[in-house]
């Protein structure tokens, strides 16, 4: 290779090595396994195993929390993150630390505890009760135990961008008379749509993914409260395993759809405003 | 100095709100986990804390963060040392592969391995002829935990080793140091908060892993249960103190974490000011 | 609109940005803020701005008291110093921003926003770049772009913070000569912040020259070069040369070397000088004593420059002398000489 001459620094070669022996055992050879699942499935067969009715319900069901659960952490999300990189206040660094609380959380933690608040009978639950809102056990539990899990998203991807965005650009706007409303919807809201965009994207791919959180409160009634991630569970403890790989095949091609379309978009998005032509 | 939104009203009702939402939203759970855990007292606390157990299913849950962290330790800095100083076809790709843990559900990873070394798969049916059965067993949950954690490390180092560039590593190269030597004098020093970081939160999540594991452990009492998994099967079966129990210990460890996180950041924000 | 500063101050925690301060600026004026880092030029700027806070004392725009208008209501035309172009918006809705941003009763229709956007990308030549981002744009482009943008909502009084500094030399001196028709084109009241001298000398109708928060003197370029206030104004606005000794009888001597001053003026122990009112010579005369050797030659510009040393200067001196002097006396590197100061400049020893 011509090339490896010009390479100064050293370790190219182990640490190729090593890599590609973790990338190959750790993650392509289970892969492998899925696809050779798969091969034993006829078209018809794949076909009959995704659009199962039950499966289906599932999959409307997960759509509908995660969007929720997303929308609901774009906001929130947005709103802590313009307080912890605007202003500051007393406690502001409890607040800031309590925001990664949801990953470092395990998610069977989260979803029991989630459960047993929002039950029929318990604390937040029987508050609820009253006024006709049922959580435990509807989907509005399931939107719940996914934005809770994924709340560090949005927080963390648009709090820096906040703190790097120059008090010039405030100051701009404002010697031009723009009240707070106008200048935070014509020039801040551009200026962090990227990162918005981004966090709420991730959120909604891990909340259709979420599996832990979401099983206790969810309540697992066919047709109506089943997620996706515990139809593949279900199928497994049937030793379906081709079944499972079905739907799981489904699953990873959304997901890294995607992840694939969250990072060109974002990509385009910055190329255009650091000076590419179009 | 004026900035957009600082006046006085609009500041407060922000900050109210933000406080209202995150009391409601994240304090409250938090709080109820240790309520309870100790709703019927100490002593059932207690009781449930040292049973033999939760002895074990702490046992195995420190045993597989213990072989997780390490493998993912060397991993993450191999991986970034070599995207980060070296261009090579296919470095992109890479990139994203390591992104696959991160994007699919922590179910889809149980099940490629259990698909695997399950009985049925084919390096499964090589193994189980030797006797060897990782499914089923904790080293099948080790397997799934490295796999679900593999990106942590290498995602906290990647964007630090980028920023940082090579011009250091390069000037070490010109004045004879060998390899071992400029990772450990020049490269280590300066990633070494990104490197703490990255190995709690890889901690974090081998020590809370659930979905994953529960895929591959085949719940055997004694064997393979490890803290999450036994939050499930004590809730499961209406022992909600038990199962609050070893809850509470597991969020007492994520508050712990994010301590260590918020004075890591604390002291590198420092750092940054007085350089 | 006249300015009017009025016993103005700024502290930041421990360190005073600003010491009480007043400065009245006529209608139509152009002044310059001339100073070092840290004098508070750029404090006070945005102090008239609105955008920092005064301590104490009060500003005025013509009769209207603005210490409290919040800077939205104060209808300044403010350029940053980096520009702060919205870089997500085109170069029209960059200028068009203040127009849109307006209560909708006071709002001009989209019609006349078009208009009169187009008539200001005209007037600043951007014309066919109107639908460029600010990253597509050169520094020069950028710079007229904010200019356009600040000038679209018609502030009586307009506000620039380094204007030029980022920019080359030579788009530097164009962008100066435009501005300066701009202002006598729209007839606001500009004030600007800059720490070049040349730059505030050649814009300026008055120049306030400032240090450590403090206006050391207020005057016309003209009076500001001929007469400096003090001996900061006098080195701040030029490059000097200073030979300090012990005086005699009229005359400042240090080892061999020495100046002729007058009888007349109070004994100092320090004159400053000029690089242009050195005159080089092969022999002393009855002026002054002063052998030098030369150091360096740089025929560069008008002026041939020429770097001085002797063993009683503190630090080398520069003189720069017209070519024919220099195809005259030929001096070369090492070459000895005699200078004789055509003029010099003393001052009250200061505090600081």
């Amino acid at each position: 290779m011509s090339t490896r001459s010009a390479r100064v620094l050293p370790g190219f070669s182990l640490s190729l090595g090593v890599t590609l022996l973790f990338v190959s055992l750790i993650l392509l050879l289970p892969m492998t396994s899925l696809i050779g699942q798969l091969s034993t499935l006829s078209w018809s067969q794949y076909w009959a195993a995704i659009t199962d009715p039950r499966l289906i319900a599932s999959y409307k069901v997960t759509l509908l929390a995660a969007l929720a659960a997303s929308l609901f952490n774009a906001l929130f999300g947005l709103l802590m993150a313009w307080v912890l990189a605007r202003y500051t206040f007393p406690g502001k660094r409890i607040l800031d630390a309590l925001m990664d609380l949801p990953f470092a959380l395990p998610t069977a933690v989260a979803g029991i505890t989630l459960a047993t608040l929002y039950s029929r009978n318990g604390a937040v639950g029987s508050l609820l009760d009253p006024l006709g809102i049922e959580v435990a056990y509807t989907w509005l539990g399931i939107a719940l135990a996914m934005a809770f899990t994924s709340v560090p998203f949005v927080v963390r991807t648009v709090q820096p961008v906040l703190e790097d965005l120059p008090a010039q650009a405030d100051e701009a706007a404002l010697t031009l008379g723009a009240s707070n409303l106008y200048a935070f919807r014509r020039v801040i809201l551009p200026h962090i749509w990227p990162a918005v965009v981004t966090g709420t994207g991730l959120s909604f791919a891990r909340s259709l993914g979420e599996f832990g959180a979401v099983i206790f409160i969810a309540g697992n009634m066919p047709y109506r409260t089943e997620v996706v991630s515990l139809m593949m569970a279900t199928r497994l403890e049937e030793y379906d395993y081709a079944g499972a790989a079905a739907i799981a095949s489904l699953v990873m091609l959304v997901s890294l759809l995607l992840l694939l379309a969250i990072n060109l978009w974002q990509g385009r998005f910055y190329r255009r405003l650091h000076g590419g032509r179009h | 100095m004026k900035r957009i939104g600082d006046g006085t009203g609009t500041r407060l009702g922000l900050i109210t709100l933000a406080v209202i939402l995150t009391t409601l939203f994240l304090v409250i759970p938090l709080a109820g986990i240790f309520y309870q855990a100790f709703a019927e007292g100490l002593a059932p606390f207690w009781q449930n804390l040292t049973s033999n157990f939760t002895r074990e299913a702490i046992g195995l849950t420190l045993l597989i963060a213990l072989m997780t962290v390490p493998v993912n330790l060397i991993f993450g800095i191999f991986l970034a040392w070599l995207v980060t100083r070296f261009t090579f076809p296919g470095r992109r790709i890479l990139q994203t592969l390591i992104d696959i843990p991160f994007a699919v559900s922590p179910v889809v990873a149980g099940l490629l391995y259990l698909l695997l070394y399950g009985r049925t798969g084919w390096l499964g049916s090589i193994l189980s002829e030797q006797d060897v059965q990782l499914m089923f067993a904790w080293p099948g949950m080790v397997l799934v935990t490295i796999f679900v954690t593999c990106p942590f490390v290498a995602r906290e180092l990647i964007p630090l080793m980028q920023a940082q560039g090579s011009a250091e590593e390069e000037a070490g190269v010109t004045l004879g140091a060998s390899g071992w030597m400029l990772f450990r004098r020049i490269t280590l020093p300066n990633i070494r908060w990104a490197l703490v970081y990255g190995v709690i939160l890889t901690n974090a999540r081998a020590i809370g892993e659930f979905g994953a594991v529960s895929v591959v452990s085949g719940s055997i009492r004694g064997e393979t249960i490890n803290l999450p998994l036994q939050v499930e099967l004590l809730y499961q079966d209406y022992n909600t103190v038990g199962a609050f129990t070893s809850a509470a210990l597991l969020a007492a460890l994520a508050i712990v974490t994010l301590m260590i996180k918020a004075l890591l950041e604390w002291h590198t924000h420092r750092r940054e000011k007085t350089a | 609109m006249s300015i009017s500063v009025t016993g103005v101050s700024r502290r930041f925690g421990n360190t005073t940005a600003l010491h009480p301060l007043s400065l009245e600026i006529a209608k139509g004026e152009m002044v310059g803020l001339l100073g070092p880092s840290g004098s508070g030029k750029t404090t006070l700027l945005r102090i008239i701005a609105g955008l920092e806070t005064p301590n104490s004392g009060s500003i005025h725009f013509g009769d209207r008291d603005v210490t409290h208008v919040h800077v939205r209501k104060r209808r300044v035309g403010f350029v940053f110093q980096h520009y702060a172009l919205f870089r997500h918006m085109s170069v029209f809705e960059n200028v068009a921003f203040g127009l849109r941003a307006r209560p909708s009763s006071e709002r001009l229709s989209n019609a006349e926003i078009h208009d009169r956007v187009h008539h200001l990308l005209e007037r600043v030549r951007l014309e066919a770049l109107a639908k460029r981002l600010p990253a597509q744009l050169s520094g020069g482009q950028q710079q007229r772009v904010a200019l356009a943008r600040a000038l679209a909502v018609e502030p009586e009084v307009l506000l620039l913070d380094e204007p030029f500094g980022a920019l080359d030399a030579k788009v530097r001196l164009e962008l100066r000569r435009w501005l300066r028709h701009l202002h006598e084109e729209f007839n606001f009241t500009s004030v600007f912040v800059t720490h070049d001298q040349e730059e505030a000398l050649e814009l300026s109708d008055r120049v306030v020259v400032m240090s450590n928060g403090r206006i050391e003197q207020i005057d016309t370029p003209q009076t500001l070069y001929r007469a400096p206030a003090n001996r900061f104004v006098f080195s701040f606005l030029g490059e000097t040369n200073r030979f300090a000794g012990e005086y005699r009888e009229g005359r400042l001597h240090r080892d061999q070397a020495w100046i002729q001053l007058d009888k007349a003026g109070a004994p100092t122990s320090e004159v400053l000088l000029r690089p242009h009112e050195l005159i080089l010579t092969t022999a002393p005369d009855a002026r002054a004593h002063l052998p030098v050797t030369v150091d360096a030659v740089s025929p560069v510009g008008s002026d041939v420059r020429i770097e001085l040393t002797a063993d009683w200067m503190d630090t080398p001196w520069l003189a720069s002398i017209t070519h024919h002097d220099f195809d005259r006396l030929r001096p070369e590197r090492g070459g000895a000489f005699f200078v004789i100061p055509a003029r010099w400049h003393q001052f009250a020893p200061e505090n600081a």
